[in-house]
């Protein structure tokens, strides 16, 4: 499918302006426009989805059971693959546009990721499985610099996310599950990226601590006014969300046994 | 930095297979290594004893068994050169000089080398140098012996000790009891078969045999040390000589007079031509040997290939965070094609440190027992040739479990499946 844009009803001069400083502010977090997404041939494995925007600040809830396409939407936002049509612009940033390099790069730069569970690498410590995403994301580790230098900024951010405060040194592997979300949560914030994904960041943690971890991540989200976008199949996080959507509602997912299989 | 830093401590956290893979490469760099220092150090031991030498003459034979009977005390001749043949060849106006030696006596498994003073004078080893005393002087007295280094060193000898010669090759044959040596000299070390053998004059080696026929006692006859310093004794007959030329120019010309040589059947050989010939034939084995080594560093790089490969299914999450934080697919295969340099780096220093510890201890231990001298020094252009030639082997092996992680990462996207 070709898309034809059409032309700018701005002078050039002004398309430029746009371009370097609007952008930014003026475009959503994410816009999607008909894209068709399927693994590859062998499994028909198909996603596609209609219209759908996601504007800057907001803090978005996606609802719906496992096996419903959720990995396979956060991989197709944050540009691990490409849709094989339609258009995904991510702050205002053509994901098709882009190289492979380029998109892993965009991803380092403008997304904070946090895992289901599982988030870290188990060997290193806390503070370089903070610090890991800053060394393929340069502007974000201009700005933890910015804010007082990467490692106090670090452990500036596990100390807001309520961990202690010698936990730096520590080995990730022998954190509980509940401090190795919050590291997770510390990685995915630092740098101030602009927008969170996180993929069912508290079905590992039990009721009052999901409520906790939710709580300081609000508040670091809220402080940096970054995008949030979480996927879960929990409804009754729905209350802390601007906006609730149900998968079903905007892709349709296929999962049938492909016929070339 | 942190990348690099988080790369060691996945090292770290795996360090059992990690040792057992960089001691595996590290063996077969010991051994390839180890294969060419005795190749390189017994072609080196073997052409420094003769250095300086332009021709070796004795009865007819083949050059290389020639060679290796007269030069480096290796098997024995077959026949004898008269003397009166020796005198009218060294009288040629083209010798500069000659060293005459007669073979067949021993003291405890070393042999006992008849000759003149000449072989303390002319005589060169490992680039010409001179033989030199470490006690003592040449024979002056019929019974007089001058020692090899080791033979001095393994049996304790010093300095006017008494010893008798054997009759024959064997320790255990009848003994030249009755008429001891004296030692007069002992050689300083040369690392060739100067170190093993025990030096006479030609009049001693005669005057030990005055009482002997056809390897047996004459019964009933016994002629006495001073008699026998009175007596003549000219000698009858050599088993070999070596001789340098005033002119290398005359070598070939030389040979030829020697091998047409009408009153005998003789020999001359060139010593650099034979070894070459001996070369040629052991090269086979050698190329066998270096084949065998090279397959080892194969083995140990297929194992390096085969641990990392192994390991990438339980990294596969690690991958996964990897790619999440914004590593491109290539910074990953990078990453383990750097795991697999470093682990070969490790092996290849691990490897030529154990072998030159190794060496250090053995160097007397493999001299005294093939008298192959390996020099220890720094790596030599071919040691670094295939130093460098494992360590492509390495970065090669990194290349499959990178590749399969390059796909991996690339079709896992986001999704871990564990």
């Amino acid at each position: 499918m070709l898309m034809v844009r059409p032309p700018s009803p701005y002078p050039a001069i002004f398309a430029i302006w746009k371009d370097s400083v609007g952008k930014r502010s003026l475009t959503d977090a994410v816009n999607v426009r008909g894209i068709e997404f399927q693994w590859n041939v062998r499994d028909s494995f198909a996603l596609s989805i209609g219209a759908f925007q996601i504007p800057r600040g907001e803090r978005l809830l996606l609802l719906g059971p496992s096996g419903s396409g959720k990995s396979t939407l956060l991989s197709l936002l944050t540009g691990i693959v490409l849709a094989q049509s339609g258009s995904l612009e991510i702050l205002g940033q053509r994901l098709d546009a882009l190289r492979g390099s380029g998109r892993d790069r965009f991803r380092a730069e403008h997304f904070g990721i946090i895992f289901q569970m599982f988030n870290l690498l188990p060997y290193g410590t806390v503070i370089d499985n903070v610090l890991l995403p800053l060394s393929f994301a340069p502007a974000r580790r201009a700005r933890a610099m910015a804010a007082g230098g990467i490692e106090c900024e670090a452990h500036r951010l596990l100390s807001t996310l309520g961990l202690p405060a010698n936990i730096g040194r520590q080995t990730a592997a022998t954190l509980s599950v509940g401090q190795q979300q919050r590291v997770a949560a510390a990685r995915a914030l630092i740098g101030s990226p602009e927008i969170i994904v996180a993929d069912e960041p508290t079905s590992a943690l039990d009721d009052h601590r999901q409520q906790d971890f939710l709580d300081v991540l609000f508040a670091q989200i809220d402080a940096t006014g970054a995008t949030l976008i979480m996927v879960s199949h929990d409804r009754r996080l729905a209350r802390h969300f601007t906006r609730v959507v149900e998968f079903a509602d905007i892709l349709t997912f296929s999962k049938t046994a492909g016929s070339n299989r | 930095m942190i990348v690099a830093r988080l790369a060691l401590q996945s090292l770290r956290n795996r360090w059992i297979t990690v040792l057992l893979t960089i001691l595996a490469i590290s063996v077969s760099v010991m051994l390839l290594l180890g294969v060419e220092k005795v190749r390189s150090g017994a072609r080196d031991s073997f052409a420094g004893t003769v250095s300086g030498a332009d021709v070796v003459i004795g009865a007819r034979s083949g050059g290389m068994q020639l060679l290796l009977y007269s030069v480096f005390r290796i098997g024995n001749a077959t026949n004898n050169v008269t003397w009166r043949s020796y005198e009218d060849i060294v009288s040629r106006p083209e010798v500069a000089w000659a060293i005459p030696l007669s073979l067949g006596d021993s003291h405890r498994g070393y042999r006992v080398i008849g000759t003149t003073g000449d072989y303390f004078e002319h005589l060169k080893y490992r680039g010409g140098q001179p033989l030199k005393f470490a006690a003592g002087a040449p024979f002056a007295d019929l019974f007089d012996v001058v020692l090899g280094s080791e033979v001095a060193g393994q049996l304790g000898y010093s300095l006017g000790d008494q010893i008798t010669l054997a009759h024959g090759a064997g320790s255990l044959g009848p003994q030249h009891d009755d008429l001891p040596f004296r030692v007069s000299g002992i050689l300083a070390r040369t690392g060739t078969s100067a170190d093993k053998s025990l030096h006479v004059s030609l009049k001693a080696i005669e005057a030990i045999h005055v009482d002997w026929r056809s390897g047996s006692r004459i019964p009933g006859q016994v002629t006495t040390a001073d008699r026998l310093r009175q007596m003549s004794l000219p000698p009858r007959a050599i088993t070999a000589a070596i001789i340098g030329l005033k002119s290398r120019l005359q070598v070939i010309s030389f040979q030829r007079t020697v091998n047409e040589y009408r009153a005998e059947p003789l020999s001359a050989v060139l010593p650099g031509l034979a070894l070459q010939e001996m070369w040629a034939l052991v090269g086979t084995a050698e190329t066998a040997l270096l084949g065998v080594s090279a397959m080892v560093v194969v083995t140990s790089m297929l194992g390096l290939s085969a641990m990392i490969l192994s390991t990438l299914n339980e990294r596969r999450r690690e991958i996964a965070i990897l790619r999440s934080l914004g590593a491109s697919p290539r910074t990953v295969a990078a990453l383990l094609v750097g795991e697999a340099t470093l682990l070969t780096v490790a092996g290849i220093a691990s490897g030529t440190a154990a072998l030159y510890l190794v060496l250090m201890v053995a160097r007397p231990l493999i001299d005294r027992q093939f008298g192959i001298d390996i020099v220890i020094q720094l790596p030599s252009t071919t040691d670094a040739m295939l130093l460098l030639a494992i360590l492509i082997g390495g970065i090669l092996a990194g290349l499959l479990p990178a590749y399969s992680a390059y796909r991996t990462s690339l079709a896992d996207g986001m999704m871990v499946r564990t």
